[in-house]
C-alpha cells in the first residue's frame, strides 16, 4: 500500500491536515462531510487522498446528510469519518444520537470555534464540550477526545478509530480553531508501526441474527455487514436483541440503553487517558484540555519556578468521565483551577468529581484568544496573595 | 533554548509562507520542535497578516509568540503594532520602504536592521514578490536560528515548480545581505 503522503516521517503539517491523513492511516476509506471555517482543511485533503486509496471523500448536502451517509458507510463496512464545526456539530446532533442507538462506529471531528451560532468562525474556542457529551437527546453514553498538539491529533484520530471499532460506537475528536490550524512537527508512524482495531464481525449465520445482543458477554455485540447476505434490521427505535422494533415494552428498552451506557462506563480504566504533570506534591492544580492546557502547562512551570508548588492534569478523554480521578487528587490538594476557553462546562464536571474535598475555581476565556500563561498565574497569585 | 520569531506585514507579501517555510526547516531539517500560528483578515490581499513561530529543543508548551526574540516587520501597521513586544535586546528587521513613520525612541531597545527589501528583490530577481525568501535569508543569516542548508531545502519543498532558480536567487541575496550585516557593513 503506498500512502500520499510520507510515513515513518517527520512533517510540518496543520492539525486539520494531520486528522486527514491519520485517519487514512487509520484505514477511514469513506468521509462525507460539508466544508465548514476552521474545519474544511480536513475534508480537502480527504478530497486529495481518497481517490488515491481506493477511498470515498464526498461532499453532501449539509452536515445532516454527512453524517448519514457516514453511517450508512459504516454499515457497509467501511470505517468512517466526517469532520465539522459548531454550526455543523448542531446540526448532527439527531443523527449522532441515531449512531449511538444504533451502535455504528464512526469518527466525528469537531473542529471547534467561538458560537452560539455562527459566532466567530476563524477563532478558536472550547464552547461545545456539554454539547459533545450530551448534545444528542436521550439516555446515552459515547467516547469524546481531545487534542493539545498536532501530534495528538494525529495520534487521536488513530485512537478515536480504533476506540470507535472495539466498542461499536461513534467516537468525538473534539479539537479547536488553533489546533486545527496551527502547523506543527509531526512524526507519521509507518503503518507497521501501527496497532489498529476492526470492529467484531458475526462468526456465523447464528451470531449475525443477534447484533444487538451482548451474545459474547463483553457488550459489544458483532456487527453484520450490509450486503453479505445477513437479514438485519437497523433502526433507531428501541429495538431487541435481533434488530427488531420493541417500542412499548420497559424491560427491552432498559436492558438496550443500559448495555450501550454500560460498555463505555465499565470499559472506562481503558478508554480514559490523561497527563499527570508535576501532580505528586502539588498543592495547587490546575485541570484543563485541548489548547489551554499548553497555557496552562507554561503556568505550572513558571509557578514552579517563583516556588509555588503547581500541578497540571491534562485530560485527553473528556467522556468517559474519571470523577474518582479528581476526587482523588482533590483529597491532597489546596485547590483546583479549572482553565478552559468558555464560560465554565468543564468546570462543573470537575465540581463534582472534586466532591467538596477541595475549592474548585473557574478561570474562563471566550473572545477567540487561548489564555496567555501570564493571565492564568496572576489570577493564582492574586489568590494566594489575598488568600 | 527557546526562540519566538514574529513576522507582521500585510496579504500578498507571503508572510505566511515565510513563517511556513521557516518553521518546516526547523522542523523537518533541524530535529526541533516548531509551532506556526497566523492571524489575517478575511481578504486574501491588502489586509493585515501575521504569522508567529516558536522553534525549540524540546515539545512546545504555550504555542505563540509572547516576547519575539526576532521580529520582521514589513508594513507601518505591523511596525506600530508589534515593534513594543519585541524582547529587549531582540533583533528588529524592518522593510525601509515601506515603513516611512519608525519609533527612534523605542528602537534603542533592539538591534535593529532597516533594509528596503522589496526594491533589493525586484533587483536581484526581477520579481518583487520573491521579497519575503530574500527577508527569510536575511533572517536566517543573521541569526542563526536555523542553517542555511535546512532553510533552503525547506524553501524547496514549498514553493511552485519552476520557480526554484528565482526563489534560491532570491534566499542567496538574504544571505549575503546577511553576512555583510554581521560585519557591520551595512
Amino acid at each position: 500500500m503506498r500512502y500520499p503522503f510520507p510515513v515513518g516521517a517527520v512533517d510540518f503539517i496543520q492539525g486539520d491536515e494531520a486528522i486527514a491523513r491519520a485517519a487514512i492511516l487509520a484505514g477511514c476509506r469513506f468521509y462525507a462531510g460539508y466544508p465548514i471555517t476552521p474545519a474544511s482543511e480536513i475534508f480537502e485533503a480527504m478530497s486529495i487522498y481518497m481517490p488515491l486509496v481506493d477511498g470515498v471523500s464526498i461532499q453532501m448536502e449539509d452536515e445532516i446528510g454527512s453524517i448519514a451517509a457516514v453511517i450508512g458507510a459504516s454499515w457497509a463496512g467501511a470505517k468512517s469519518m466526517t469532520a465539522t464545526s459548531g454550526p455543523g456539530f448542531s446540526l448532527m446532533m439527531e443523527n449522532l444520537g441515531y449512531a449511538i442507538m444504533t451502535e455504528t462506529p464512526l469518527v466525528l471531528v469537531n473542529v471547534q470555534r467561538s458560537g452560539p451560532s455562527t459566532g466567530q468562525p476563524t477563532l478558536a474556542a472550547q464552547g461545545d464540550l456539554m454539547q459533545a457529551i450530551w448534545g444528542t437527546h436521550g439516555d446515552h453514553s459515547l467516547i469524546v477526545l481531545t487534542p493539545a498538539t498536532v501530534q495528538e491529533a494525529f495520534d487521536m484520530t488513530i485512537k478515536a478509530f480504533n476506540l470507535a471499532e472495539k466498542y461499536r460506537t461513534p467516537v468525538i475528536l473534539l479539537t479547536d480553531a488553533e489546533v486545527g490550524h496551527m502547523r506543527e512537527r509531526v512524526y507519521a508512524p509507518h503503518p507497521d508501526e501501527l496497532e489498529l482495531i476492526y470492529r467484531k464481525l458475526p462468526a456465523n449465520e447464528e451470531e449475525a441474527n443477534y447484533p444487538f445482543g451482548d451474545i459474547h458477554g463483553d457488550l459489544v455485540p458483532p456487527m453484520p455487514v450490509f450486503g453479505k447476505g445477513h437479514h438485519t434490521y437497523v433502526t433507531g427505535l428501541t429495538h431487541d436483541e435481533k434488530g427488531r422494533p420493541k417500542t412499548v415494552q420497559s424491560e427491552i428498552h432498559e436492558k438496550l440503553i443500559k448495555r450501550i451506557v454500560e460498555k463505555i462506563e465499565k470499559n472506562k480504566k481503558d478508554i480514559v487517558d490523561y497527563e499527570a504533570y508535576e501532580l505528586e506534591d502539588a498543592e495547587i492544580v490546575i485541570i484543563s484540555f485541548g489548547i489551554v492546557a499548553r497555557s496552562a502547562m507554561r503556568a505550572v512551570k513558571e509557578l514552579r519556578k517563583k516556588g509555588i508548588k503547581a500541578g497540571l492534569l491534562k485530560l485527553n478523554v473528556l467522556w468517559p468521565f474519571d470523577f474518582e480521578l479528581i476526587e482523588r487528587i482533590a483529597e491532597r490538594v489546596e485547590k483546583i483551577y479549572v482553565v478552559e476557553m468558555n464560560l465554565g462546562q468543564l468546570y462543573h464536571m470537575v465540581k463534582e468529581g472534586a466532591n467538596g474535598k477541595a475549592p474548585v475555581e473557574l478561570i474562563p476565556k471566550i473572545g477567540g484568544e487561548i489564555h496567555t500563561p501570564k493571565e492564568i498565574i496572576e489570577r493564582i497569585k492574586d489568590n494566594l496573595r489575598w488568600g | 533554548m527557546r526562540k519566538e520569531v514574529l513576522i507582521g506585514g500585510f496579504g500578498g507579501q507571503g508572510v505566511i509562507l515565510s513563517s511556513v517555510i521557516l518553521g518546516r526547516a526547523a522542523a523537518v531539517y533541524e530535529a526541533l520542535y516548531s509551532v506556526q500560528t497566523q492571524a489575517y483578515g478575511p481578504q486574501s490581499r491588502g489586509g493585515a497578516s501575521k504569522a508567529e513561530v516558536v522553534i525549540s529543543d524540546e515539545l512546545i508548551d504555550y504555542p505563540k509568540a509572547l516576547n519575539p526574540d526576532y521580529a520582521v516587520l514589513l508594513s507601518q501597521q505591523a511596525y506600530e503594532k508589534y515593534l513594543s513586544l519585541v524582547k529587549e535586546g531582540g533583533i528588529v528587521i524592518v522593510e525601509k520602504d515601506l515603513i516611512p513613520n519608525r519609533n527612534e525612541e523605542l528602537e534603542k531597545n533592539f538591534k535593529v536592521y532597516v533594509i528596503p527589501f522589496t526594491k533589493l528583490a525586484e533587483e536581484s530577481t526581477g520579481l518583487s514578490l520573491t521579497m519575503n525568501i530574500l527577508t527569510l535569508g536575511f533572517l536566517v543569516k543573521l541569526t542563526g536560528i536555523v542553517s542555511e542548508d535546512a532553510i533552503e531545502k525547506a524553501v524547496l519543498d514549498s514553493i511552485p515548480k519552476g520557480t526554484e532558480h528565482l526563489n534560491l536567487k532570491a534566499l542567496k541575496k538574504g544571505f549575503e545581505l546577511g553576512e555583510k550585516a554581521l560585519k557591520g557593513e551595512l
